[in-house]
């Protein structure tokens, strides 16, 4: 067994196992951290492919960035799982049925009759100057300038619709609201006035009568 | 030298044992002299601190305190692990190795003189962003596996803050990549070569102070510890941790300075190049310097800044922190993105040949 073979091994199972373990484990929070294992351990299949910028994206984006919102959001849910729960018996049928057909589906566009050394070749190892990276933008800034413009015009609508639908602007009577252009703009003379008084020595003598009467 | 080893080990040996005893090796040659640095940066930070507040910091531990970080690792380790009511074990011992390992993991590819690096891969750039941004983890599965209210809400502020740094962070390693032209880190200083006038530092001045405030914030240093904010919510994400478990995260919060520094002086200080090259008299006379010594002047002046800044800055609160991030330093980052964009197509100074 080969170095590489033993590594492909290890990742391949990790990821197969966190997969299974992120649809059964029952905790949500425990749920969303297997399927961050699952993320990584395909981004090293990834970079075990030479693809090394898809893989470590995957990981900046999906583990770096999206998991971790989606953790924020699931670990503040209260979930019961008790009421989650309920009427699993009654639809175990139609679920399995939708699993099966899934499955099928599956197994027949990527079933192992479409894979194996004699129908795709396996592919030349690439000298150790190559870089996936150039190799990606290239085509994605020359070919693909167009689809991939659109692609972010579309990415920004998606972030102006959440905003839009977010912001909620109460009249300004009812709540307070800061500004902070003007707290950064606060000078000392607005905040502070400087009092000059003559400098007084308190006489303690008022307490010392009060410890003569003890 | 490594190659040798490997080679005499896989005489007798399998090939996968012989190259994966050869990367621990590798791994341990790097991270022992970092966890060393972490433990005396200790011992530093209450050094300088001390004397900026004028007093007199740690000298009771050998000879002006230089063995306190051993009596505080021994403290740590011999105190007992608590584990908080109700709280989830598993994740709870997790979290601190969560924290840790990605921090240890990015060095990796730090280059510490030229080619002296673990692997010298050609995306250096990309995997140390897509690795520190592991690094959230650790807070969050710790907030959330002590089942404590100050713990949850340090996490919370943990998560979004990172995220919200990450993107300013990222945008001003782009400003890098845009002028060196490439990912990998050798690379990246080699490119600037040619004195202080050849480093990135000045064509990217503002990307510099970005990144560094970003690393911070990603670090949680005081003014940006809001995760921790001893005021408000106790100590944040590890207030039920105790014994060695707090100390895996305090090694974690070190070693990530450390990686800021070191990251910040090989994109904008000419990481291992000497300051004094081009210059006639003073490039001889300096020339017997090792690489590692530069870049570790280097990285320990940025170490200082860290502590300077925790002496210095108070908390910020966490409406105005998210405020700094989104609205002050990701447009800026843009807006220089173009403008190094424009230096590039008018090849501008020294940088862009």
């Amino acid at each position: 067994m080969s170095f590489e073979q033993f590594i492909f091994y290890v990742l391949a199972a990790i990821a197969i196992i966190s997969g299974l373990m992120m649809i059964t484990v029952k905790n949500p929070v425990k749920a969303a951290l297997w399927l961050v294992l699952a993320f990584i351990s395909t981004a090293g299949l990834w970079i075990m492919a030479q693809a090394e910028f898809l893989g470590l994206v995957l990981i900046l984006v999906y583990v770096g960035a999206v998991m971790v919102l989606f953790l924020f959001v699931v670990m503040m849910l209260d979930i019961n799982m008790a009421i989650l729960k309920e009427g699993f018996t009654r639809y175990l049928p139609i679920g399995a049925l939708a699993a099966i057909a899934i499955f099928a589906l599956m197994y027949m566009v990527v079933g192992p009759e479409h894979f194996g050394l004699d129908k795709i070749a396996a592919p030349a190892a690439k000298p150790a100057d190559y870089s996936n990276t150039t190799e990606i933008a290239i085509p994605l800034y020359t070919e693909h300038a167009y689809a991939f413009i659109l692609a972010a015009v579309l990415l920004l609508v998606g972030i102006v619709a959440a905003i839009a639908l977010t912001l909620r602007r109460r009249p300004s009577g009812t709540v307070l609201y800061q500004n902070i252009e003007k707290q950064n703009r606060t000078e000392k003379s607005e905040r502070l006035e400087m009092v000059k008084m003559d400098a007084v020595v308190e006489q303690p003598a008022a307490e010392d009568k009060e410890e003569e009467k003890k | 030298m490594f190659d040798a080893i490997q080679a005499f080990l896989s005489g007798f040996l399998y090939e996968w044992l012989a190259i994966t005893i050869t990367l621990v090796l590798q791994a341990v040659a790097v991270i022992l002299p970092i966890m060393l640095v972490v433990a005396w940066l200790t011992y530093a930070e209450r050094k300088v601190i001390g004397y900026m507040q004028v007093r007199m910091g740690p000298n009771r531990v050998g000879p002006i305190g230089l063995l306190q970080p051993i009596a505080d690792a021994l403290k740590l380790m011999t105190k007992e692990v608590i584990f908080p009511a109700q709280s989830n074990k598993y994740l709870f011992i997790l979290a601190p190795i969560l924290a840790i390992a990605p921090a240890v993991a990015a060095y990796a590819v730090i280059p510490f003189s030229d080619g002296v690096v673990v692997t010298d891969i050609n995306a250096g750039v990309l995997y140390v962003l897509a690795v520190s941004s592991i690094l959230v983890y650790g807070t969050v599965v710790a907030g959330w596996a002590s089942n404590s209210k100050y713990a949850f809400l340090g996490a919370l502020r943990g998560s979004a803050q990172k995220i919200s740094y990450e993107i300013a962070m990222g945008f001003a390693l782009v400003t890098v990549l845009m002028i060196a032209g490439t990912m990998n880190l050798t690379e990246i200083v080699n490119n600037q070569q040619g004195g202080i006038l050849n480093w990135y530092l000045l064509p990217l001045l503002p990307m510099f102070f970005v990144y560094f405030i970003s690393g911070l914030a990603e670090t949680n240093r005081t003014p940006f510890d809001v995760i921790e904010g001893e005021a408000e919510i106790v100590a944040g994400f590890h207030v039920d941790y105790s014994g060695m478990t707090f100390g895996v995260f305090m090694l974690a919060e070190y070693a990530m300075m450390i990686l800021i520094s070191f990251m910040a002086s090989i994109m904008f200080l000419g990481g291992w190049l000497s300051p004094f090259e081009g210059i006639p008299l003073l490039e001889t006379l300096f020339s017997w310097v090792p690489q590692l010594a530069w870049l570790s002047i280097k990285v320990a002046l940025l170490l200082f800044v860290f502590l300077w800044l925790r002496a210095t800055f108070p908390r910020y609160r966490y409406d105005q922190l998210m405020r700094l991030g989104w609205k002050v330093l990701i447009p800026l980052t843009i807006v220089w993105v173009f403008v190094v964009g424009a230096m590039k197509y008018f090849d501008f100074g020294p940088w862009f040949n």
